[in-house]
């Protein structure tokens, strides 16, 4: 097996990062007072963030293989493993979820009076299975992972939600199980394919049939692009998001939608090269009605986070079609975009979080004038909006640029209709904008609100930053995952000559 | 026949079980009527006691007495630790219960007891009559608990419904041991096997015999379309029984369908294995569907309960050495998070209220986060929702049917699990997310809690760390 064990810092740092979380909300069932509650969440969370830093500053960026890896016996006569580790994709996102861990914690600071301790319990165990998902090489542990989130977002969302939020809970919690059962039938599928074996990167070098892999492909695509979600799987998310306080929002545009992106990179794409290209082309095309169709609901929106909500369907779209249209530009923008989306559009959900607590409306004729009454909150939000539109200088920009540019590798028509969708974005999020910040100030609520306090600032200035840091500079990250990528890709061009051979 | 002292030691567990069962009447008598959990503390001890009885003669002690009707092998030491732990569980939760319901004797413990030897029985035979006698010593005494409430009418009616349609089935099942016994001129099951090896899958009257035993084991077992006296009989039943007879007979009747049909009938498996397996898909959607519009909780996990009865009937159809440890593995787990389930709504009968409306359970986190967390934790195991052991059991099912090449049955059954966990999570959400429209009163008791600890440690150890009970079950899987 040619798993090269990197693991250059000597502690299990992938499991601390996991579940010191978990930990942490095993602590939390012990203590009463709410105020030391939060201080604890917050205390572990940026902790775990801390944690994340040397993984990302210690990751070798020369090589594919996994690393940090940690590899035990855990049911042997399943022969299911504790495998840990990562390469230059998946280590971006336990990055970005450590990140928007203590960032969900300090959004939930005031705007959650009830039950607070179950709420920060609920937050850090979601956070473990977030991270879990991400370095799990075992598809067992993977699976585990995966719905083990499920519990904690169903509370979230339906303890602590708007009103209508049973509702919603529910219908993330059908949707997203309706689509993991069929995966959980492909993984042990691949099982029996593979050898008897869950090992994800020994089931990544197998060669399967041309029935397993169509068949598969489609279990595992079901369970991602709910999650994703694509079109036409898109019609929980804007329930979730509207009804999700503020926390889960940021939770499930930041750190879950990736996770379904994620999965389709790192197991369809790669297990499945052959029905990858046979099927691209029809995800292409759900990608591109994705991006318009979704944009288009957004401008049609009167309610800010449910317009945020359809941008985010939109935007996820052009995440899909840089990872099919199969070419390292794209596939890069499309990672790239990954992490953009979950920092800028985590960032817009914090913003739109931080008004509600103010004006308790969320409906944009209820706005205007808010630049006048609280500046520092509108210059913030002018840096996520211009980011999320992809003006040059931004993260979203440089991703949204690779994307375009792969996609017209792949077929001019599918590229121009993408750019359509990008000017909707400009039209529906300026439109936002001059609607919430610009014109005379509209009611005594606004009137009244009072700009962000220091936490609030700390919280939005560290997502500005990553806005700036990756459009102005971009290299760092893109060199994170190009070894990575490119033996991705090159993965998936022998495995489809070795399948052009046999044909 | 040889009739040798040293093998009798081998029926020593089910010896002290029946012993101490009319020791404890003839106790009885003399106990004041407020020393009854004297006997409830004293069936505990004999439980243990066969339990360490069974343990010991675990791996080295294993062999056939009784003219090759009774066997004492791994299969049968795995089974036995289920009912011995379902029984201990159910034991514990009736200690204050029955108290509440006004029906505290000591008949009841010793009937629980005289239930789970038949149980032990069954597990054990290896002849379609020591099976059949362990069965009706365990149903008799089952149907007498269901209506041990005499002053109520629902428990009434349960159990003369259970009696008239269980005589009924065992007189179904008792035609096709007669049946199997034209046909063969045995009732010995390995005897069975080689004759029907020998006989081939042609013969007519084997057929017919095959389908008398599967309508009087899916009887028991409350498959589709033999379910219908579950969901009366779960909701009158004391839930104390309700709780006992989910688990203890069910896998009672699993471990002697298993030794039936894969050990005696395997080599006919063609006559019968596609009618399995239509049973289980009927028994998974009338369970998962009828399930969603109950509104009386026991009636609920009653239908919850003739679900999880069809995905254990998938592991039959899969057969192997995987289907049948799938299928031991399924009972153990689901003791644990089916006593537990009922353990929570035990703690809610006190006084006049009976809390058996689901309704009734709404805003219970507000009031008692401990024992909403526990009811999260059995009904998400009981959706099948990782991490915990319910996800563990379907799993090792779907394994086993994906092994054996029953894909299109393992994407139904994980559709059913789908639409069934729409009610569990229901409850969850009562539980959460509503405000309680009464006071909550619970019913707290030392045993109760024990018996809470127990069922929540289980669902989570297994869940996390199955390795250790999964090769307990593989291990102990019978040659067949």
């Amino acid at each position: 097996m040619i798993e090269a064990v990197h693991n250059s810092l000597g502690i299990p740092i992938l499991s601390i990062v996991t579940f010191l979380p978990l930990a942490g909300a095993a602590v939390l069932l012990f203590v009463r007072n709410a105020g030391l509650v939060r201080w604890i969440a917050l205390a572990v969370t940026v902790a775990d963030f801390l944690v994340s830093i040397p993984i990302l500053l210690n990751f070798d960026r020369t090589t594919y293989h996994m690393q940090f890896v940690e590899h035990y016996q855990w049911i042997p006569s399943w022969n299911i493993t504790y495998f840990m580790g990562v390469d230059g994709i998946s280590v971006l996102f336990v990055f970005l979820a450590a990140l928007l861990g203590w960032i969900c914690v300090v959004a939930s600071w005031k705007a959650i009076e009830q039950k607070v301790k179950e709420f920060m319990i609920s937050l850090l165990v979601m956070q473990t299975a977030m991270i879990g998902v991400f370095c799990a090489l075992d598809f067992f542990l993977f699976y585990l992972f995966w719905e083990a989130m499920l519990i904690p977002m169903y509370l979230i969302i339906g303890v602590w939600g708007g009103k209508n939020r049973i509702y919603a809970a529910f219908k993330f919690f059908l949707y997203t199980l309706a689509g993991s059962i069929f995966m959980l039938i492909g993984i042990i599928v691949l099982y029996f394919a593979g050898g008897e074996t869950f090992d994800i990167i020994a089931l990544m070098q197998q060669k399967f049939s041309l029935p397993v892999q169509l068949w598969v492909f489609l279990a595992f695509f079901i369970a991602f692009a709910i999650k994703v979600p694509m079109f036409p799987f898109h019609t929980w998310l804007p329930d979730a998001h509207v009804e999700a306080p503020t926390a889960g929002s940021i939770i499930l545009a930041g750190v879950l939608l990736k996770m379904g992106t994620y999965g389709l990179l790192r197991f369809p794409m790669a297990m499945f090269p052959y029905a990858t290209s046979y099927y691209a082309v029809p995800i292409v095309v759900l990608s591109v009605i994705a991006i318009i169709y979704g944009g288009f609901l957004a401008l049609a929106q009167t309610d800010i986070k449910k317009l945020i909500a359809y941008s985010s369907i939109s935007h996820m779209g052009f995440v899909t079609l840089g990872l099919f249209v199969l070419n390292a530009t794209g596939i890069e923008g499309g990672i790239l975009q990954m992490l953009n989306h979950g920092i800028t559009t985590g960032a817009l959900f914090l913003c739109i979080g931080v008004i509600y607590e103010r004006t308790h409306t969320r409906e944009l004729a209820a706005y205007g004038g808010l630049a006048k009454a609280v500046p520092i909150y509108t210059t913030f939000l002018a840096i996520f909006v211009l980011s999320s539109l992809a003006i040059p200088g931004t993260n979203s920009f440089i991703g949204e640029l690779l994307i375009i540019t792969g996609a017209f590798g792949f077929n001019k028509v599918f590229a121009g209709l993408s750019i359509i969708g990008a000017m909707l974005g400009a039209v529906y999020l300026l439109g936002m904008y001059k609607k919430i910040a610009l014109g005379e100030v509209s009611s005594h609520h606004i009137r009244e609100a009072w700009d962000v306090d220091g936490r609030e600032i700390a919280a939005m200035a560290v997502l500005a930053l990553f806005v700036f840091w990756i459009g102005l500079n971009s290299a760092p990250f893109l060199d994170i995952m190009h070894v990575s990528v490119n033996h991705l890709i090159e993965q998936m061009n022998t495995v489809h000559g070795y399948y052009a051979t046999i044909k | 026949m040889i009739f040798d002292i040293y093998n009798m030691v081998l029926l020593m567990p089910e010896i002290i079980v029946l012993s101490g069962a009319c020791l404890l009447i003839l106790l009885d008598l003399v106990l004041d009527q407020n020393q009854k959990h004297i006997i409830a503390y004293l069936s505990l001890f004999v439980i243990l006691i066969a339990a360490a009885g069974t343990w010991m003669f675990a791996g080295n002690n294993s062999g056939e007495i009784l003219g090759r009707m009774f066997t004492v092998d791994g299969y049968s030491t795995f089974f036995k630790m289920v009912f011995y732990l379902s029984t201990f569980l159910a034991v514990l939760l009736s200690i204050n219960y029955i108290k509440v319901e006004g029906v505290e004797r000591g008949e009841y413990y010793v009937l629980m007891l005289f239930a789970l030897s038949g149980m032990m029985i069954m597990a054990s035979g290896t002849d379609l009559l020591s099976i059949y006698i362990g069965l009706e010593l365990m149903a008799l005494s089952i149907y007498v608990l269901t209506g041990f409430i005499q002053y109520n009418g629902r428990s009434n009616e349960a159990a003369m419904k259970y009696v008239i349609l269980g005589a009924f089935s065992s007189g179904v099942l008792l035609y096709g041991i007669s049946l199997v016994y034209g046909v063969t001129g045995t009732t010995q099951l390995s005897d069975l096997a080689a004759a029907v090896k020998e006989q081939g899958s042609m013969d007519l009257a084997l057929v017919l015999a095959i389908i008398f035993l599967v309508a009087g084991f899916g009887f028991k077992v409350a498959a589709v379309p033999f379910h219908m006296w579950a969901p009366d009989v779960y909701e009158g039943a004391p839930t104390s029984i309700t709780a006992f007879m989910s688990v203890g007979p069910k896998a009672a009747s699993f471990a002697a369908i298993l030794r039936v049909f894969i050990g005696a009938l395997g080599p006919v498996s063609v006559n019968w294995v596609n009618l399995i397996a239509a049973l289980s898909i009927v028994t998974m959607a009338v369970g998962s569907v009828v399930a969603l519009s109950q509104t009386n909780i026991k009636r609920m996990l009653a239908y919850s309960s003739i679900a999880h009865a069809g995905y254990a009937l998938l592991g039959l159809v899969a057969g192997g050495p995987d289907g049948i440890a799938a299928v031991m593995l399924y009972m153990l787990i689901y003791t644990f998070m089916n006593m537990g389930i009922f353990g929570t709504i035990i703690l809610m009968r006190k006084g006049n209220f009976r809390g058996e409306n689901i309704e009734d359970y709404a805003g219970l986190s507000k009031v008692n986060k401990g024992a909403a967390l526990l009811m999260l934790i059995f009904l998400f195991s009981l959706a099948g929702i990782p991490p915990t052991a319910g996800f563990v059991g379907k799993f090792y099912i779907f394994m086993a049917l994906i092994r054996n090449g029953y894909v299109p049955l393992a994407v139904i059954a994980v559709i059913m699990s789908a639409i069934s966990a729409y009610f569990y999570i229901r409850i969850v959400m009562l539980i959460y997310m509503k405000e309680p429209t009464r006071e909550f009163d619970l019913a707290r008791s030392p045993a109760n809690s024990l018996a809470l600890a127990i069922a929540a440690a289980g669902t989570i150890l297994i869940g996390v760390l199955p390795a250790w009970f999964l090769d307990l079950a593989k291990n102990a899987i019978f040659p067949g």
